[in-house]
C-alpha cells in the first residue's frame, strides 16, 4: 500500500513536469535520489554494524538493565500482547531508550530487531500487528529529552541561547507522543470493533 | 559477539535498499517537478487564516517526509530569520517535535518485510500533526 502512494506522487511529479517544462529537473533528480537513497543505505550499513556491536556490550555491561527497569512497566502497559520476557520486548526497551537521548542512529537498529521479533510473535504474516503500529507510532512521535542536532545547528548559525528551545520541543513532543498512543488506541479499537461485527 | 550483531546489520541495511531509493525517487520528483510547492501554495491561504506562519508550513509538511529535507528548510529559516528570532525558535521546536513517518515506515517496515502497514501511516501523520500543532502554540505563547 505505501508502495502505491510512492507511484503515485512519481506520477503525478512526472505528468506535472510534463506541463510545466521541469523535466530536466526531474532528470536530474532521478539519478541524485537513487544515489542518495544508496548512500543512506550504504551509511545505515556503519551505522548499524556499529550500534548492534555496542547494544550487545551494553547488554552485558547490565547498563541497560538499570534504565529498563526504570521504563519497563510503561512500556509493557503500552505493549499489552507482547510477553515481558520475549526478546521483542528487550528490543521495544533499548529502542525506546535510544529514542529519548536522542540517538536515532541507535533507536533503527533496535527497533528493526524489535520488528523482526513482532513479526515471528505474530505467525509471521506480512501485515503490520497491532504493536508493530504502537512500535511504528511511538518512533515516529520521537520522544526526544535532548534535540541534539538542532542545537548544534542553532549554534552554528549564533544563536545567544540555542538550548531555550529544549522546552518548547519537549513539550511538542510529548503531546506528539500522547496523541500518538491515544490515536494508535482508537484506531486498534475501531479495527476490534470491525472484526466482531 | 560483536562480529554476529554487525552481519546482522549488514543484512538489514541491505535489504532495505530497494525500498528507501524508491521512496526518495518519487518524493524527489514530486519535488523537483514543482508539483509540491504547487499543493503548498494551494493550502496556504487556509493556514495564514488560522493564525499559522506561513513561513514554516513547507518545513511541517515535510517533516513527515524527509528529515534531511525538513532540517534543510530549518536551516534556510535560521538563516533567513535568525536563530533567535521567533520563526527560528518555531522552525527548531518543529523539527524536534516529531520525526520522519515515512522514513520509518519504509525502513522498519522494509527491513521485516511487511507489506499491509494497517494504521500506521495514519496515527503517525495524525502525531506529526498533533506535535506541529502543539510546537506552534507553545512557541506562540513562550517566544510571542
Amino acid at each position: 500500500m505505501i508502495n502505491l502512494i510512492w507511484a503515485f506522487l512519481f506520477l503525478i511529479g512526472v505528468v506535472y513536469a510534463a506541463f510545466n517544462g521541469t523535466m530536466p529537473e526531474v532528470n536530474k533528480e532521478i539519478f541524485e535520489s537513487a544515489k542518495e537513497g544508496v548512500t543512506l543505505c550504504l551509511g545505515l550499513i556503519f551505522i548499524m554494524v556499529f550500534w548492534l556491536g555496542i547494544m550487545k556490550i551494553a547488554e552485558e555491561s547490565g547498563l541497560l538493565d538499570r534504565l529498563s527497569k526504570v521504563v519497563k512497566p510503561f512500556l509493557k502497559r503500552l505493549y499489552p500482547e507482547v510477553p515481558g520476557d520475549h526478546p521483542a520486548m528487550g528490543y521495544i526497551v533499548t529502542n525506546f531508550i535510544a529514542n529519548l537521548f536522542g540517538l536515532g542512529n541507535a533507536a533503527t537498529p533496535a527497533g528493526i530487531k524489535a520488528m523482526e521479533e513482532l513479526k515471528e510473535l505474530n505467525g509471521g504474516k506480512d501485515e503490520a500487528s497491532r504493536s508493530m503500529i504502537t512500535l511504528l507510532a511511538m518512533n515516529t512521535a520521537g520522544l526526544t529529552l535532548i534535540p541534539t542536532t538542532v542545537i548544534a545547528i542553532r549554534m552554528k548559525y549564533g544563536s545567544a541561547s540555542p538550548t531555550d528551545i529544549v522546552g518548547t520541543t519537549l513539550i511538542a513532543t510529548i503531546c506528539s507522543t500522547t496523541a500518538a498512543i491515544l490515536f494508535d488506541r482508537y484506531y486498534y479499537w475501531r479495527r476490534s470493533r470491525k472484526n466482531t461485527k | 559477539m560483536f562480529v554476529e550483531g554487525g552481519k546482522e546489520g549488514f543484512d538489514i541495511a541491505i535489504s532495505i535498499i530497494p525500498y528507501l531509493v524508491g521512496m526518495l525517487v518519487s518524493i524527489g520528483v514530486f519535488r523537483a517537478s514543482g508539483a509540491m510547492d504547487a499543493c503548498i501554495h494551494f493550502v496556504q491561504p487556509l493556514l495564514t487564516y488560522l493564525g499559522i506562519p506561513p513561513e514554516i508550513v513547507p518545513q511541517a509538511i515535510v517533516r513527515p517526509i524527509s528529515g534531511n529535507g525538513a532540517l534543510g528548510l530549518m536551516i534556510d529559516t535560521i538563516k533567513t530569520h535568525g536563530a533567535d528570532s521567533f520563526l527560528g525558535r518555531l522552525a527548531s521546536t518543529i523539527q524536534g517535535a516529531s520525526d520522519t513517518t515515512f522514513y520509518i515506515i519504509t525502513v522498519y517496515f522494509g527491513a521485516v518485510g511487511i507489506r499491509k502497514i494497517g494504521d500506521s501511516l495514519k496515527v503517525g501523520l495524525l502525531a506529526d500533526l498533533v506535535g506541529a500543532i502543539a510546537a506552534i502554540v507553545v512557541c506562540t505563547i513562550m517566544f510571542k
